[in-house]
């Protein structure tokens, strides 16, 4: 089922490229990205029972670092002088490093605060400081406030000619493996019993000797960092960032990939994401009211089948991989 | 004293006008079992959450080993040995029985902060864990999905964990809650044995079960302890008598 996801994620971009036809394999770099954006906020959401609904404050930090850097680059104007010369790059390995460090160094703040709460209380706090970071960008002219910002050329990388469609997909499709690397990693390590233990049961962890605050503080950091990653390339792949990718519409959608997939499954938002940029194409085309048909299907899930997709496929007995 | 291991030194702690914990002192000795007992509502859970540093005493102190632990947090006073099961089990349900186990076992080494190695390949901790669980008869169980066990093993494995831990001291909030005949006889037994890798404070509703097991019983009654003593000296108190037990366990 998993083999079976990826197989699919990267056997349509190769259909696409000997049919010619490239804006499939773009679809299929947005659903790439989209996955990889979720499987940051799985290890929140899932593994933590952190629902985050302020992941697109990463997703845009990612992708306003991206932004920042690539126009000052392509101004030939360094972003700071003083005390230490700061300039914009069009490195996207340089890019992706500092979109990581900043979207964990949010995470970090947000969650420190944040994760003083819980249940609804944490849901509408990190809401709150995403549309605190997303009323910010609106009103700061320097990066194209509500306009955006737009990059003439993609960022590039060592060895790649990264506008040609089918590379730049091959550049996120890796990145995406890598993650649920990491993630299956993280899942069966030490911490991912802790974290999912704690999701369980408070107490039980704590009368051992762990505390849960330091576990999903943790949790919450490489969640946001690797959303932050997705923001950086989701940025590059439009070559325009704006403060769309920071509203909390897109925090909603990061979940809706989990939920469609399947909550605390390692291949959940990359299913959810394929099926999400799936409805997105086909019944977008049809009617610009195709969100109906989205929230038809969510309340299906939800009703129905909890597990997502996955777990309906799955069945009961492997009910966590 | 010097076989004393955990004590408290006059604790307090009201809810509004509520005396739940009223100036109470208790040592737990080396190799005994310990039973707090009294009516519901004396204020035996308070208590013990008084000791794990779950709630935080108005005044007095806890001791282990004579270390005062009245700033320490819940999460370091495991660290530092107590081990704890609840009146109500706590477990992760979702996993199974080997991983609630091993969870314990993390936490006696101290460190989670550990992302690639996967935990349930890690020889030491399976060993821990695999140990603990044969010592309360849940080896073969170890695969089981806790959810699906039933409410005495849930009981069993509650202790296992505490085991894992290597605790100084067993706080058990009520072991026997809910086991039928069989099953309370298999804890007894169970107790019996655990009392010699560490000192138990038992809170037990089952006067079977604390005169089976306990070498002192201390009786609790409005937050305040009225009496400690042998469980002869117990039986034969009228005090106790006329406010908790009833004649017939006594017979």
């Amino acid at each position: 089922m998993n083999v079976t996801a990826l197989a699919v994620l990267l056997g349509v971009p190769l259909w696409a490229l000997a049919a010619d036809e490239p804006f499939i394999i773009t679809l299929a770099t947005r659903a790439a990205i989209f996955a990889l954006a979720g499987v940051g906020l799985n290890l929140a959401l899932g593994t933590g029972g952190l629902v985050s609904l302020g992941h697109a404050a990463f997703f845009g930090i990612g992708g306003y670092a991206m932004g920042i850097l690539a126009s000052h680059a392509q101004a030939f104007a360094p972003i700071m002088e003083a005390p230490f010369l700061i300039e914009g790059t069009k490195s996207m390995p340089m890019i992706w490093l500092v979109a990581m460090l900043s979207s964990a160094l949010a995470a970090l703040a947000i969650g420190a605060l944040s994760l003083r709460t819980s249940g609804v209380y944490f849901i509408m706090i990190t809401l709150a400081f995403g549309q605190m970071i997303y009323y910010f960008a609106i009103s700061w002219p320097a990066y194209g406030g509500e306009d955006g910002l737009s990059i003439y050329v993609r960022n590039e990388f060592p060895g790649l000619n990264t506008l040609v469609p089918m590379q730049f997909f091959g550049v996120c499709f890796v990145i995406l493996c890598l993650a649920l690397l990491l993630m299956n990693a993280i899942h069966k390590s030490a911490f991912g019993l802790a974290l999912s233990a704690a999701r369980q049961n408070e107490t039980r962890v704590l009368s051992v000797g762990m505390k849960p605050y330091n576990l999903r503080l943790v949790a919450f950091v490489i969640s946001g960092a690797v959303t932050g990653l997705a923001g950086a390339l989701f940025a590059d792949l439009n070559r325009f960032v704006s403060p769309t990718m920071l509203s909390w519409q897109m925090s909603g959608e990061i979940i809706i990939f989990i939920i469609i997939g399947g909550v605390g499954r390692l291949f959940g938002p990359v299913i959810g994401a394929m099926i999400f940029i799936l409805l997105e194409h086909t019944l977008g085309g049809l009617s610009e009211f195709w969100h109906v048909y989205l929230g038809a299907l969510l309340l299906g899930i939800v009703l129905f089948a909890k597990g997502g997709v996955i777990g309906a496929l799955a069945g009961r007995e492997k009910a966590h991989d | 004293m010097t076989d004393v291991v955990l004590s408290t030194e006059r604790l307090f702690k009201s809810f509004g006008a509520l005396m739940a914990t009223n100036d109470v002192s208790l040592d737990l000795r080396k190799g005994e079992i310990h039973a707090l007992i009294g009516p519901n509502g004396a204020g035996k859970s308070t208590l013990i959450q008084q000791i794990t540093g779950h709630l935080a005493s108005d005044s007095g102190a806890v001791r282990l080993m004579g270390e005062d632990l009245t700033e320490v947090g819940p999460a370091e006073r495991a660290c530092k040995g107590l081990g704890r099961t609840f009146q109500i089990s706590s477990l992760a349900m979702e996993h199974t029985v080997l991983q609630n186990a091993v969870l314990g076992a993390l936490g006696q080494r101290g460190n989670v902060m550990s992302f690639f190695k996967p935990v349930m390949k890690d020889t030491q901790l399976l060993a821990a864990a695999k140990e603990a669980l044969a010592q309360v008869g849940l080896a073969e169980f170890a695969a089981t999905r806790t959810a699906d066990l039933s409410h005495g093993q849930r009981r069993q494995l509650e202790v296992a964990v505490a085991l894992t831990l290597r605790p100084k001291v067993f706080l058990m909030d009520e072991p026997m809650a809910g086991l039928g005949l069989e099953g309370a006889q298999q804890m007894i037994g169970l107790l019996t044995d655990l009392r010699r890798e560490a000192p138990i404070l038992l809170i037990e509703h089952d006067m079977d079960a604390v005169f089976a097991l306990a070498d002192r019983i201390s009786v609790l009654v409005y937050g305040e302890v009225i009496a400690t003593g042998t469980p002869e000296e117990i039986k034969v108190n009228p005090e106790i008598r006329r406010a908790y037990l009833g004649d017939e366990v006594l017979t």
